[in-house]
């Protein structure tokens, strides 16, 4: 079974993703924030990281930041999720090393598909 | 007291002068010689030893008669601060050194007049330093008790005259350039000038209060002399006119004569200085007034028929009562007014001498091609050559002609011979019109008719009215009679030659001026001296001249006089003035009155125009041309202004459009950072609503509770949606003043409790302490509840959001203050940053330098809650010197600001 870290402050659209990731059977954790992610990845190692960008306390960007620095977690696959749809927002997530940019609102089930994509 | 202690005393005296000279001079820009005490003091060289003994021999001899020289002075001075500031800033830019070059220059800058108004003050001023000597000469004989010996040789006071010539060419040529300070100088004279006054006073003292028993006792004494009433009244009309002339004489040698001319203006250091000088200087003159009568009539008294000299009564009367100590002190009063006389006058003479008569006629040539130590060596050579041969002339004179007049008559013959510049002088600061021609044949006829009727007969020894020449005239002509001149007959010698003398000159003068055209230069000075004010910033730019001239020419002529250095210093300061390109290599008029300038303080203005113009070419120009350019250029000052006020004007208006645009940019900013916020908060709930909705479409086999959730967080996010749009909406509505508040009186207290109420679950759920001061006191002030409700509800949820998780607290206090309350909302939190305390209240503020870090709620709660204060016209912030947690405190006026309004 496939790990899943999913990390936004918003907790309607996480309670949205944690079912849809659940019934395509992935082991779904949950984090409000960015401190709150790097917490879990000290004890988890998922094969994916959805993470919101803006957030109270550490943003999305700097999480990220810190999960490059981390060499146990260098084979995860970070998409990043955001209403800053703006392009130099997305180059700049791009640039961090995420591998996708998804911007919200976006459509679950197209989500899915992306990630299943990723880790194949 | 012999003659060998006295000499001794003598220079003791002189060597304390020169150490004050000394020391001065190395400290030219302290304030100790650089006031304008020490200006003030210096133009007492005004009082020489015709004032100091002479006067006396007056008032003893024919009553007040020695009153109008001072009075003439006292009269005029008041108007220095116009006129002789006018004349310090012409000769300041034009760099003049002696008022030979400031006639000269104004008409024109010709070589001839500069050389005649020197011949007429080496004529006036060489008896007046022959005066001078005489009266150190008799003094000194009488401090002595010896006898003049006609063997000059034999007599001391020739070695005295000799050592002070040596001392004043030593001292007196210390620079090069005329124009240049002499701080020792001037410090000395200053110096001098305080201590003859203070010798005076002490003796006019002793004689009034020690010898006499105060001013009545020698009235009534004096009184009892045969003569008295007649010495002592001003004598009917005649006697007025003679009076009105020699004020009108003095009047213009407080601007003349050269000593004067030099301190007052070649040794200005502050126009400022003036103003201390217009008081100081002529209370000076009439402190110096008050004892000339009590010692000359005590002196008549004591010495009634015993025919002694009337000007020496101040020595005499202490030396009667065997008073050494003040006869010495009287006579070192008497030394010093003598003295700076003697070196003012010769250095000024003698810059004349070299400026202009000798250099601009005669060695002007070998000075064209030597280097410049040379040439300065020569110059200064010739200016202590020139000093030293004045001073001795000047005592050749006395031995030969004057021993037998008194110091009185010789003075004012000085001072008519001088007056003959006057018309000159004052039209060159007036009058337009006035031309060199009109100056020229103005002097030499006044001054011809001063040597008719006032050298002559005085050269040849005959004031009796026996000779034959005084009684009948030449040949017999009763017309010509030197002191009755064309039949006037009732004025004495000096006012008639006075009259007649100063009647022609001035008539000369305009009728000639009037009559034929000046050249196209002195109209151009005319303009420069009379506008002064217009030209002080740049004059060089109101100098007009056309032709070729090469600035590398100009430049070799320059450093013949002024050396590598300072030429180098002067083009730089000259290109920085104008702004002038340092590679052009043609020089334009500015730079050749520049130039002309630089050399002045040398040679003078003559020289310096003749050495300028055998490297340059000039084109002749018309004078309606002259006309002409003055006009644009008057124009031209004019149109300056104006553009000058309109860039001026663009300038502001540029900066206003600047700052505008900067605003607008920082509003565009603004715009772009809020819709980018407003489209993030939107989204957010859209998000969450699609993903409910999609999970719901797309998911038949959903479990009941979960579905159930699902639409409740639809329900829920369209409700934070909903709301979202109506705060912009609010905000936008205040902003654009389209949002009205309803204000009434309301009890605070009871607003705040309704408000606490609904909250109070919030409160219960975090277990947060509510405190809430005076909660039952009725306090009233204008508002709109509704509106305040808001802002209290808004507040009070930040308060209990950011309140410490564990402990949490919260404090609530109103002020009653006169105007207004005062409502402080506290909460034991985190605390507010310092930067952030302002910019807390702008609409979806985010901690700077982190705009992706996200607001807590929608960011336009507390911008919602400024405006409503301020619709209020009350304030809202955060009281940043409660330093724990975070404390917002807002005001509400107590009236109704409506009505106000």
């Amino acid at each position: 079974m496939k790990k899943i870290l999913i990390v936004d402050d918003e907790p309607n659209i996480v309670m949205s993703l944690e079912y849809t990731f659940k019934k395509n059977n992935f082991e779904v954790f949950i984090a409000r924030d960015g401190q709150e992610a790097l917490d879990i990845l000290q004890l988890q190692l998922p094969d994916i990281i959805i993470l919101d960008v803006m957030m109270p306390m550490v943003d999305g960007f700097a999480t990220l930041e810190q999960i490059k620095q981390d060499e146990r977690l260098q084979h995860c696959k970070v998409i990043f999720l955001s209403a800053k749809n703006k392009e130099k927002d997305i180059e700049k997530g791009l640039a961090l090393g995420a591998n996708l940019y998804v911007v919200k609102p976006f459509s679950v089930k197209k989500l899915v598909e992306q990630v299943q994509d990723l880790i194949q | 007291m012999n003659s060998f202690g006295l000499l001794l005393i003598l220079v003791l005296y002189l060597s304390i002068l020169f150490y004050i000279a000394y020391w001065s001079e190395k400290r030219s820009h302290s304030k100790w010689t650089n006031n304008p005490y020490i200006y003030s003091f210096s133009l007492a060289v005004y009082c020489t030893a015709w004032t100091y003994y002479g006067s006396i021999g007056v008032a003893a001899e024919s009553g007040l008669n020695y009153l109008p020289i001072y009075l003439g002075p006292i009269l005029i001075i008041p108007t220095w601060m116009i006129i002789l500031k006018r004349i310090i800033r012409i000769s300041r830019v034009n760099k003049i050194s002696s008022i030979a070059d400031f006639i000269s220059l104004r008409y024109g800058n010709s070589r001839f007049l500069g050389a005649l108004v020197t011949l007429v003050c080496i004529f006036g001023i060489l008896p007046y330093i022959s005066l001078q000597l005489k009266s150190i000469s008799d003094t000194f004989h009488i401090v002595t008790k010896t006898q003049a010996s006609s063997n000059i040789f034999t007599d001391t006071t020739t070695y005295v005259c000799i050592a002070l010539a040596l001392f004043a060419s030593y001292y007196g040529t210390r620079y090069v350039d005329a124009s240049e300070k002499r701080r020792g100088i001037v410090t000395a004279v200053a110096m001098e000038s305080i201590l003859k006054l203070v010798f005076f006073l002490i003796v006019g003292i002793y004689v009034t209060y020690f010898v006499f028993d105060g001013f009545d006792d020698i009235y009534q004494k004096a009184s009892l002399l045969k003569d008295f009433d007649k010495k002592n009244t001003i004598g009917g009309l005649t006697n007025g006119i003679n009076w009105f002339f020699l004020c009108i004489l003095s009047m213009f040698a407080i601007f003349l004569l050269p000593r004067q001319f030099h301190t007052a203006i070649i040794e200005n250091n502050k126009e400022t200085h003036i103003k201390t000088a217009i008081w100081l200087f002529p209370l000076y003159l009439l402190l110096f007034n008050i004892f000339v009568f009590p010692i000359a009539w005590g002196g008549n008294i004591l010495f009634e028929n015993k025919g002694h000299n009337s000007d020496t009564y101040s020595l005499l009367i202490p030396q009667l009562f065997d008073n050494n100590v003040l006869t010495i002190m009287v006579f070192l009063g008497g030394f010093s007014a003598a003295i700076s006389m003697i070196i003012v006058s010769s250095i000024s003479l003698s810059t004349m001498l070299s400026n202009n008569l000798l250099i601009p006629y005669g060695f002007i040539g070998s000075l064209e091609n030597t280097s410049q130590e040379k040439n300065s060596k020569r110059i200064l050579k010739s200016r202590k050559i020139g000093i030293f041969m004045l001073i001795i002339i000047s005592y050749v004179i006395y031995r030969l002609f004057i021993l037998d007049y008194s110091l009185f008559s010789i003075g004012l013959l000085a001072f008519v011979v001088i007056a003959q510049l006057a018309p000159a002088f004052f039209g060159a600061i007036f009058w337009k019109r006035g031309s060199k021609n009109g100056a020229i044949a103005g002097i030499i006829l006044g001054f011809l008719i001063c040597f008719y009727t006032l050298l002559l007969p005085f050269a040849i020894g005959i004031t009796e009215s026996t000779s034959l020449f005084i009684q009948e005239g030449p040949w017999g002509i009763g017309l010509l009679k030197p002191f009755q001149l064309f039949g006037l007959d009732y004025l004495d010698p000096i006012p008639h030659a006075v009259f007649w003398s100063m009647l022609i000159n001035f008539l000369t003068y305009a009728a000639v001026s009037v009559s034929f055209k000046g050249n196209y230069r002195e109209r151009n000075y005319a303009e420069m001296f009379v506008d002064i004010d217009k030209y002080i910033t740049n004059h060089e730019n109101a100098f007009i001249w056309k032709g070729t001239a090469y600035i590398s020419d100009i430049q070799k002529v320059l450093l013949r006089f002024l050396g590598e250095d300072r030429t180098k210093r002067a083009l730089t300061i000259f290109n920085l003035k104008y702004n002038i390109d340092k590679n052009i290599t043609t020089a334009d008029a500015r730079f050749i009155k520049f130039a002309e300038n630089l050399l002045t303080g040398h040679i003078g203005t003559a020289s310096a125009k003749i050495l300028i113009s055998s490297v340059v070419k000039e084109d002749k120009i018309s004078l309606p041309e002259v006309l002409r350019i003055l006009e644009e250029s008057k124009e031209n000052i004019i149109i300056n202004k104006k553009l000058t006020d309109t860039s001026n004007e663009l300038k502001k208006i540029s900066e206003q459009l600047k700052n505008a645009n900067l605003e607008l940019v920082n509003k565009d900013i603004q715009k772009d950072e809020f819709l980018d916020t407003v489209t993030h908060e939107l989204r957010t709930p859209i998000t969450a609503i699609r993903a409910a909705s999609e999970i719901l479409h797309d998911d038949a086999d959903i479990p009941e509770e979960l579905r159930k959730q699902f639409l409740q967080n639809i329900i829920s996010e369209s409700d934070r949606l909903n709301r979202l749009i109506d705060k912009i909406l609010d905000l936008e509505k205040f902003e654009t003043g389209k949002q009205k508040i309803y204000l009434s009186k309301n009890n605070i207290t009871k607003t705040i409790k309704n408000t606490l109420q609904s909250v109070n679950q919030l409160v219960l759920n975090k277990k947060i302490d509510v405190f809430f001061d005076n909660s039952n006191k009725e306090i009233r002030a204008f508002y709109d509840e509704e509106r305040i409700v808001q802002v209290i509800h808004n507040l009070l949820s930040n308060a209990i959001k950011f309140c410490s998780e564990t402990a949490g607290k919260i404090v609530i206090s109103i002020q009653d203050n006169d105007n207004h309350i005062a409502i402080t909302i506290h909460n034991n939190g985190k605390s507010i940053k310092t930067q952030d305390a302002e910019a807390i209240f702008d609409k979806f503020y985010q901690s700077r330098n982190q705009n992706i870090k996200k607001p807590i709620g929608s960011g336009l709660g507390l911008a919602i809650c400024k405006q409503i204060i301020e619709h209020h016209k009350g304030s809202i912030k955060i009281d940043q010197s409660v330093t724990e947690g975070a404390t917002f405190i807002f005001t509400l006026p107590k009236y109704n600001t409506t009505e106000n309004s």
